[in-house]
């Protein structure tokens, strides 16, 4: 592997990381839905030079699921969503930006500590590959706990589900059979987040999470 | 012969529900597609017990062996008798309107599809392919779960998509890290992910990688066995649900769950560096256990209660296959057999007391064996059953696991029957609350519409007093090469 082929991909992982963060403290909604167009268009961008630089044909059509589906698609119709629902306003944090952010370096911290020595006999290739991917992993997460919305829950989980195929990409020769259905199950997903959003709003006017946890039998 | 045999039970197995799925979609009437939803069930019932004496050369997608032939007849046997249980059940939610007839042709296609995901993750040599169908069948349940649309369904279902998907991420994550072990001795591809070859050739991965990529598919399929402390949908999706779907959550997909776990424990097992991954399961199951058995004492709604009682029986089998060995392993597979069966017919029974009281409140229920003596009792001995009292198969589980775990380590022996005690008594003083007591109701339900719960208690029954020896053999064997 020469070593600019490497640096590009490096460049490529790292600037999701990047984007992560930008979706971590964007509190307003149609802002969030760009940025996690740009999340996914990185991705995409990420998986077509693994599979340039791998010769792996296969890997272009993850990377053209990402563009289309994740980069345009998705943010389309969740955009349509948000405007009929009347919430493109603003998000509550549940903790402030500052703490958030701190909090997001400290789990890209834990990530290289945690994966950098554990790949050691692996090439330096995969290994940074994966430190960045479980890095995006659990910025995803972050965001799902961080957030009470619905709709930015859903981001955050689309954004970790990248973070997955930015690491399934990475690794070398993976099979085909595994990129192709996390494309789908992210479609699945999908649908049965939108269902369930059009349907939450059905009975409770709202998409904020805390009116459902209001609404449960067993804690009152 | 016994090839053709093999090969074509496990086509079977795969497409009958496949076939089911589109013939169910398009069937508007209930009364053709619940007849049909017990006919398919029945037959891949059929293929799955082929499998048992005619196994189909592995591939490198599907593979049989004794441990998930224990798994797939079990599962094909309840799939069984919840689709006789739930056709009554949903003539009766229709009747009522709880339901309506397009909510019941998409219940059962999910049903079915629900039974192709399970087989597949079963007979899958794949783990990616494994990943896949245990996905999908988290999104088919998640659709079943908020099907009533009440406030508190979809709640349930959110609450356990959201849970649920990112326990299948950090489960992914863990397959991927796997495969990053596997590429370096097996080559780039196919072969790096099929199973058998991952635990032949285990003993050559990088150990660093493989103690890492567990914890995370511990994490991650342990979300869906429900193991504490990632266990906080399971109550609600039970007690949301129709109650057919919590017997088959409780009967069928939280087994699968942990036979994925198992698949990548005996991975773990082939390699000399790893960490154990048994104390890790030990600890989660005995947490589970206890926890669980102090939150029966405070529910209030019958089948988040027995959900929780799930949850426990869970964590006894993961603190069994963790602890490992043969005898362990045996009363593993046993105790996940019986509380299967026992779980279900529970589930069954309570079904028919919430539609029959109009509740699940556990304090609206009372005198169940004098408003409908044959209910009552069933559900009384069933409770006695998952309680772990002779002459019921639960109790010879645990008494083999008690007995086994004294061998091994007394400490931890002594805490798993503080927390079989617990979940016990709690068991005891809320059944006994609803099955006794005066009142002046009486209920009229047709005996056969129990025959399914009666038939579970039947046999948990038998293998209580008397487990024929070919079935020991075969538990016997799949608890070798569990490790």
């Amino acid at each position: 592997m020469n070593p600019f082929d490497t640096n590009i991909a490096h460049l490529l992982a790292g600037s999701m990381v990047l984007v992560s963060f930008l979706l971590l403290y964007q509190d307003r909604m149609l802002p969030l839905l760009n940025i996690f167009a740009i999340h996914a268009c990185v991705l995409a961008c990420s998986v077509g030079w693994q599979a340039y630089v791998q010769r792996a044909p296969h890997l272009f059509i993850t990377a053209l699921i990402a563009l289309l589906f994740k980069g345009v698609m998705i943010p389309i119709a969740l955009r349509r969503i948000v405007v009929r629902l009347g919430i493109h306003r603003t998000i509550e944090n549940v903790v402030s930006i500052g703490p958030t952010m701190l909090f997001g370096i400290a789990l890209v911290g834990l990530s290289i500590i945690v994966m950098l020595p554990v790949t050691q006999s692996a090439d330096t290739f995969v290994r940074e590959d994966l430190a960045f991917a479980l890095s995006v992993v659990l910025l995803g997460f972050l965001m799902m706990v961080m957030r009470r919305n619905a709709v930015s829950q859903v981001i955050g989980f689309m954004s970790l589900e990248n973070g997955l195929v930015l690491a399934a990409s990475g690794a070398r020769g993976m099979p085909l059979v595994v990129e192709i259905s996390v494309g789908f199950s992210v479609l699945i997903a999908f649908f049965v987040v939108g269902i369930f959003l059009f349907r939450i709003r059905e009975r409770f006017d709202t998409v904020d999470l805390q009116a459902l946890d209001m609404a449960r039998g067993e804690s009152t | 012969m016994n090839v053709s045999v093999g090969t074509v039970a496990l086509a079977g197995l795969l497409a009958i529900p496949s076939l089911g799925i589109v013939l169910l979609a398009v069937i508007p009437n209930y009364r053709i597609a619940a007849p049909l939803n017990v006919i398919l069930c029945a037959v891949t019932l059929v293929s799955a017990g082929a499998l048992y004496s005619h196994r189909p050369e592995p591939s490198l997608y599907l593979i049989v062996d004794d441990v998930n032939t224990v798994f797939l007849i079990v599962g094909a046997l309840v799939g069984f008798t919840t689709s006789v249980f739930s056709a009554g059940y949903i003539a009766h939610e229709l009747q009522t309107r709880r339901l309506r007839s397009r909510d019941v042709r998409f219940y059962h296609a999910m049903y079915q599809l629900l039974m192709f995901a399970l087989n597949l993750a079963l007979v899958s040599n794949n783990i990616g392919l494994m990943w896949v169908a245990i996905e999908l069948a988290t999104l088919t349940t998640v659709m079943m779960v908020g099907i009533y649309r009440t406030s508190a369904a979809l709640e349930a279902a959110w609450k356990y998509f959201i849970l649920g998907s990112v326990g299948i991420a950090l489960a992914l994550f863990g397959t991927i890290l796997v495969y990053v072990a596997a590429e370096g001795r097996l080559g780039e591809g196919m072969p790096a992910m099929a199973w058998d070859r991952l635990a032949a050739h285990s003993a050559g991965f990088d150990p660093a990688l493989l103690n890492l990529s567990f914890v995370f598919l511990l994490l991650g399929y342990g979300t869906k066995v429900g193991l504490v402390p990632v266990h906080a949908w399971l109550p609600d999706a039970h007690a949301e649900g129709p109650t057919p779907i919590s017997a088959v959550l409780s009967g069928l997909l939280l087994n699968v769950a942990l036979f994925a776990l198992l698949r990548f424990k005996m991975i773990m097992a082939g390699n000399p560096g790893v960490i154990s991954p048994g104390p890790m399961m030990v600890t989660m199951g005995l947490a589970s256990l206890i926890f669980a058995g102090l939150m029966i004492y405070r529910r209030r709604d019958i089948k988040r209660m027995f959900a929780y009682s799930s949850i426990e029986h869970m964590g006894i089998i993961t603190f069994a296959f963790g602890l490992g060995g043969p005898f362990a392993n045996f009363a593993g597979l046993l105790q996940m057999a019986m509380h299967s069966l026992t779980k279900s017919g529970i589930f069954f029974g309570v079904g028919y007391v919430c539609q029959l009281e109009g509740t699940q409140q556990i304090a609206d229920i009372r005198g169940l064996t004098h408003s409908q003596p044959l209910l009552g009792w069933l559900l009384l001995l069933s409770v006695i059953a998952i309680a772990g009292l002779p002459p019921f198969g639960i109790f010879t589980s645990e008494f083999l696991l008690v007995t086994s775990t004294f061998a091994v380590a007394p400490w931890l022996a002594i805490l798993l029957v503080v927390g079989l005690m617990i979940a016990f008594s709690a068991l005891m003083l809320r059944i006994h609350g609803m099955a006794f007591g005066a009142t002046d109701k009486h209920y009229s339900l047709g005996a056969y519409r129990l025959a399914p719960m009666a038939l579970h208690l039947t046999l948990v029954a038998i293998a209580g007093v008397y487990l024929p020896g070919a079935i020991v053999a075969w538990f016997r064997h799949a608890a070798i090469l569990l490790g």
